[in-house]
């Protein structure tokens, strides 16, 4: 279920609409006019980039990196390819709202793209879709076809001459093909693995060439900023939180769903909008953020506003947006064992610490989890999670982590519990 | 040039160097296991992680550009606590089998793992298993020892060209492994088990002999191909039971090729002779080394008495030493025997050079050429370290092209090829001749006719290619060619006109050692026949350009003494077998073909009554009275023989015109190349490179066409013929060559029933 609360990715989108997505609705709601206008006026590229700058956009893919300022890192003055990388990976659990853009609103990526190709010079993009997802994969396809019908997307764009090409190209499933830059080694035809970063993709991206990479959502709020103003997307939200952004609310809420909602509104609002506590149990704790990010225990959460400082100070993180709401029946071994299944399931396995490290974590949950656990298993996890986070490749091995430490630092006592007596504090 | 501190030491470094590359610079030495300097930065091992002022977390030194004023700690608490969480992941799933793993007391785990491993292990979950996986003959698996570095994957993509190993799955499910069905087959595959910093890829003729920490390590030089490849040589009780690379950036870098890795096998073969044998009445009889000499000498003497001196000739092969050379040429000069021939595998000695031919310039040098144009070489197969260096500079840029009988996969990409009939590779090179003539505006020598030559556009392109900063080699397709003088000639024109360095590859480890001393005199010595021979090393129905010719001849003569370390390989024909020393039981001197001398000592005493060549051959003089034949030792004799400078004496230049002149292909003709392993004696008695897909048996190989206008599918039987001899052969059919090419290997007990390596043949289905 999508909920159109306020905000700019679903504005005026009629959901119950069979054709919203196609290229008259989009164009009625207002789509392709920041295009023109930008066209029309040939507004500089680096007027562009200001703008996005001003509106306070940041990545909608997790990190949360100022999108305008990570378009000014293309090396200035380069000639030859460079390209352009929406990413519709979207494998973390929790999140879900990127293929609801896909389904609903591709235009607004596509469109989001095309400004982005002007405003950076890249000539070549793609999007990687989440394997799972196919038929939003050939939607986006015939999305395309679309616009480059009406004269939005190819060669000479608009008749000026301007031309971009985007290509929709779709995953296998993998979670660290999200990873920015594994996700550019897979596009390559190369096994899903993240590279070492320096040099960022910025400078050495997809086939060497300097690439910008952003989430779907980044790409899809793009239009709205153009066509109004970086100062009215800020005002939207809040200091350091600009505009409004997608919450894929999950787990024991009666209405579980996507919620476009301005950044800044307490957590408390969401949870209503999304009907509550189910069954009316009460809350028992938040993952704010997407699988990653660490639990928040209930009397935190309703104390929370969603923008990414408050959350960060609240010791956790606004990731993707996943918001898993759980009541008071969750077994908090059990969820981390869910959680920490999936890092060890889904590491690349190149380097060590996350390959061997990811495995290890899973198995001590596992064995706490089935009343095998020892006294020493607490330190041992904490300390094996210092030897992962900050040491890795890229950030599965943080994220894999700060489940781990939510956990322990929250509900340690049911940790304790399970090891102390073989069996659940919960259930 | 930028500033960076290390553990309190400052030094500069250029841009772009990583702080592993300044802590190498500095001597300080950062753990590390993915991390090799002639591969790909994979960063995936994190043991090298150091502490970087102003940096949050720490960084891996392999991976981190260094910024000017960087400030790095390698010993930091930091530092240390970050590496020793990474030797803790990497221990928690290896086995830690040392006590059986033949790695044990050469293993970088267990190396590092002493200065940063806990006593006692935290991981008490249960470990994991990786099933093994069959790479082939060469190198064996233990892989739940693996630790992921892919040092492996990288080496074989990278360096030798071809990506045969990947890492499979994903996490801790990743096993590095081969495609699937398939194993390793790569010419220089060994190396990756000097690159595995674990057990997991182990030697798999080494496997279980000894510990490595019983083998004393000496150094010698290889003994096969031109190149000269240093070798640490590990023996253990006067055996030798393995061979590793002693690194030479100039010569063989940090590799080796399987051929000199593996070869040693064939030093503790059964087929060793060690003791004198003389046959009588058909009966081979053991016999002492006195009377055994006396014998040779009273033989030798007579013969050149009864039947004059053009009666007695001496063979050698090119990976003789200097000494033992030098010693045989001495020895005939003084029975007044002029006929010394070590270039057993050519057929065409027309050609005189100002000097020895060699690579034209070095190794290192040539590396660095703008672009080199390889013409008649199996290159990866003949010099497979070379083949690797020029790999690596063609993709760096260099301008690589090839004329060839077949179009050998390089592994490299090509920026020119001409691929064409054996007998039309001088009409080839030609039409290259020509573009260049015509590109330059000049015309060739004079005895170089270019009358009837078409240029195309090929060959326009490779002439192009070739510029005062470029290399033209010739190989050993060349070298064994009824018109190599042409060949040679053309190719020096073509040096001349373009201003590209010419270059020969030469065969073998002494090639270049024995023109210096002048042991290749006679030319075909079997043009007439011989009433004694000596054969030193030699094996005529393997070394030899004809085998059919040459089998014929040392039966024809009256008496043949064979100087070698096998008895089997010349049993037949031979009168006399002296036991003579291989490589590793005599000092000696190869010359390469960048013409750098190397000596080398004896590893290992000689094994029975075996005796050095070049001692065997002093003595001889003496039992024949001869003056000047008290050397006291191989320096003695290899100061003599190469005395002065040897750069001076080294020249591809013609002395005389060859005259050169297009000729017409007509029939069949037979591209006789000698595979990689049975270059030489000891090649060809390693069991374990016997076993490699490089050692499959001759077949007789053609291309679609070919095999339709002969009626033949491949799988058949077919008899191939030449001048007095045959062989019975399978059919194959090969994509790679030419219309009207058969493929017959030569030097290959298959195919000694016939003639000559490059010369027509004809073909019939058999039975
Ligand atoms: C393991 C891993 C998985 C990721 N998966 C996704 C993903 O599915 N979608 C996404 O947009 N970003 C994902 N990211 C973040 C990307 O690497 C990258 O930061 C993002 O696409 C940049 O876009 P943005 O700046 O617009 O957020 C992932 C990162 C990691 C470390
Ligand atoms: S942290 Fe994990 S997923 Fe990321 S590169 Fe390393 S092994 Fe692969
Ligand atoms: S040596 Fe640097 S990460 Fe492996």
């Amino acid at each position: 279920m999508t909920v159109y609360v306020k905000g700019i990715v679903f504005e005026n989108v009629d959901f119950d609409l069979p054709r919203c997505w196609s290229i008259d609705q989009y164009i009625q709601r207002g789509g392709y006019a920041a295009l023109k206008k930008i066209v029309a006026e040939k507004i500089a590229p680096e007027a562009v980039i200001e703008e996005v700058k001003a509106s306070g956009l940041r990545g909608r893919g997790g990190a949360g990196f100022p999108t305008g300022l990570k378009w000014t890192f293309l090396p200035k003055g380069y000639v030859g390819q460079k390209y352009l990388v929406c990413n519709t990976d979207e494998g973390e659990p929790g999140t879900f709202k990127d293929r609801d853009i896909l389904a609903y609103n591709p235009h607004a990526v596509i469109e989001g793209m095309i400004l982005a190709a002007w405003a950076t010079g890249a000539t070549v993009g793609y999007n990687y879709i989440h394997g799972e997802i196919f038929e939003l994969y050939q939607q986006f396809e015939a999305a395309i076809e679309e616009a480059r019908a009406a004269g939005f997307l190819g060669d000479n764009i608009l008749g000026s001459s301007f031309s971009f090409q985007l290509h929709a190209h779709h995953g296998y499933g993998a979670y660290i093909c999200g990873e920015e830059s594994a996700l550019l080694e897979s596009i390559e035809g190369k096994k899903g693995q993240p590279r070492y970063k320096p040099p960022f993709p910025a400078v050495v991206g997809l086939y060497g060439k300097p690439t910008i990479i952003n989430n779907t959502e980044t790409f899809a709020s793009i239009p709205w900023i153009l066509r109004n103003s970086g100062q009215e997307f800020q005002a939207l939200g809040k200091p350091n939180s600009g505009g409004t952004k997608l919450f894929s609310v999950s787990g024991h809420v009666n209405r579980p769903g996507n919620y476009e909602i301005p950044l800044g509104t307490p957590f408390a609002e969401l949870l209503d909008m999304a009907g509550g506590m189910r069954g009316g149990k009460k809350l028992k704790a938040v993952i704010p953020g997407g699988s990653s990010a660490p639990v928040l225990p209930a009397d935190i959460a309703m104390n929370l506003t969603m923008d990414f400082d408050a959350i960060a100070k609240a010791g956790s993180m606004l990731g993707s947006g996943a918001v898993i709401v759980m009541d008071e029946t969750v077994c908090m071994v059990k969820a981390l064992e869910r959680l920490s299944y999936f890092y060890f399931e889904e590491s690349c396995g190149q380097c060590t610490p996350c390959r061997e490290g990811t495995g290890w974590l899973y198995r001590i949950v596992h064995r706490i989890e089935h009343g095998e656990g020892r006294p020493e298993d607490l330190e041992l996890l904490a300390s094996i999670g210092d030897n992962i986070a900050g040491r890795t490749i890229c950030a599965l091995g943080d994220a894999a982590v700060l489940p781990v430490r939510g956990m322990l630092k929250h509900f340690r006592d049911e940790f304790e519990y399970h090891i102390a007596n073989k069996r659940c504090l919960v259930g | 040039m930028l500033e960076i501190e290390i553990d309190g030491k400052k030094t500069t470094v250029a841009p772009g160097s990583t702080v592993m590359d300044a802590a190498r610079a500095l001597g300080v030495h950062i753990p590390h296991f993915c991390y090799h300097k002639k591969l790909s930065i994979a960063a995936s091992c994190r043991m090298c992680l150091v502490e970087v002022e102003k940096a949050p977390k720490p960084l891996p030194a392999c991976a981190t550009p260094v910024t000017a004023g960087m400030v790095v700690k390698t010993h930091s608490n930091a530092a240390v606590t970050a590496q020793k969480g990474v030797m803790e992941f990497l221990l928690i799933n290896h086995p830690l089998d040392c006590p059986i793993c033949d790695q044990g007391g050469e293993c970088h785990l267990q190396d590092i793992a002493v200065g940063y491993g806990a006593g006692e292990s935290r991981y008490r979950e249960e470990k994991r298993i990786v099933p093994n996986k069959d790479l082939g003959p060469l190198i064996t698996t233990e892989m739940t020892r693996c630790i992921h570095c892919s040092r492996c994957v990288r080496f074989t993509e990278e360096v030798a060209g071809y990506q045969e190993l990947g890492l499979a799955h994903r996490g801790e499910h990743s096993e590095v492994m081969p495609f699937l069905g398939k194993t390793v087959n790569s010419e220089i595959s060994g190396n990756v088990i000097d690159l595995c910093p674990v057990g997991a890829l182990t030697s798999k003729p080494f496997r279980y002999t000894v510990r490595a920490w019983e083998l004393s390590r000496r150094k010698s030089i290889a003994p096969h191909d031109g190149l000269g490849s240093n070798l640490i040589v590990q023996v253990k009780n006067h055996k030798v039971m393995r061979v590793l690379p002693l690194e030479n950036e100039a010569i063989n870098e940090c590799w080796l090729s399987d051929r000199d890795r593996f070869s040693y096998e064939a030093l503790n073969s059964a087929s060793r002779a060690t003791k004198p044998q003389v046959k009588k009445d058909g009966q081979w009889i053991e016999t002492d080394w006195q009377s055994a000499l006396e014998l040779v000498a009273g033989k030798l003497k007579d013969t050149v008495a009864a039947h004059g001196r053009d009666s007695v000739a001496a063979l050698a092969t090119p990976n003789s030493t200097v000494e033992e050379l030098f010693m045989l040429r001495k020895l005939m000069a003084g029975l007044g025997v002029e006929q010394v021939e070590t270039r057993l595998r050519a057929a065409d000695f027309r050609l005189h050079t100002a000097g020895a031919t060699w690579l034209g310039q070095s190794i290192a040098e040539l590396a660095q050429s703008d672009a080199v144009l390889v013409i008649g070489s199996n290159i990866r197969k003949e010099q497979p370290l070379l083949a690797q260096r020029l790999r690596q500079s063609a993709k760096r840029g260099m301008k690589l092209s090839v004329l060839n009988p077949a179009r050998y996969d390089l592994l490299a990409p090509l920026a020119g090829e001409l691929i064409v009939r054996p007998d039309q590779m001088v009409e080839a090179l030609l039409t290259v001749l020509k573009a260049a003539c015509e590109a330059a505006g000049k015309t060739a020598p004079a005895h170089i006719d270019l009358s009837s030559i078409e240029v195309c556009d090929a060959s326009r392109s490779i002439a192009a290619t070739l510029t005062a900063h470029s290399a033209i080699l010739l190989g050993n397709l060349a070298a064994h060619h009824p018109r190599y003088a042409e060949l040679h000639a053309a190719a020096a024109a073509l040096a001349e006109l373009s201003g590209a360095k010419l270059g020969v590859m030469s065969e073998a480890a002494n090639t270049v050692g024995a023109q210096l001393i002048g042991a290749e005199t006679s030319g075909n010595l079997f043009a007439s026949p011989k009433k004694a021979l000596i054969l030193l090393n030699a094996e005529v129905q393997f070394d030899c350009h004809n085998a059919t010719e040459a089998l014929a001849a040392v039966r024809a003569a009256d008496f043949v003494v064979a100087l070698n370390p096998f008895a089997d390989g010349v049993k037949d024909y031979a009168d006399v077998i002296l036991p003579v020393a291989p490589f590793t039981e005599t000092s000696g001197t190869f010359v390469n073909m960048e013409g750098r001398a190397q000596s080398f000592n004896g590893v290992v005493r000689p094994l029975g009554e075996t005796r050095p060549a070049w001692k065997v051959l002093r003595v001889l003089g003496n039992v024949l009275g001869f003056n000047g034949f008290d050397y006291e030792s191989s320096e003695a004799i290899r100061d003599e023989a190469l005395a002065g400078d040897i750069a001076p004496r080294l020249s591809n230049a013609l002395k005389a015109p060859v005259a050169v002149k297009a000729q017409a292909a007509s029939g069949l003709v037979r591209l006789g190349e000698v595979p990689l392993y049975q270059l030489d004696a000891l090649t060809r008695r390693a069991p374990a490179l016997q076993a490699t897909a490089d050692a499959a048996e001759p077949a007789l190989r053609a291309n679609a066409a070919t095999l339709a206008g002969l009626s033949l599918k491949a799988g058949d039987s077919a008899c191939a013929a030449q001048a007095g001899g045959k062989a019975l052969l399978c059919v194959r059919e090969d994509t790679t060559l030419p219309d009207g090419v058969i493929h017959i290997a030569g030097s290959h007990p298959l195919t000694t029933g016939l003639g000559g390596l490059f010369a027509p043949v004809t073909v019939e289905r058999a039975g």
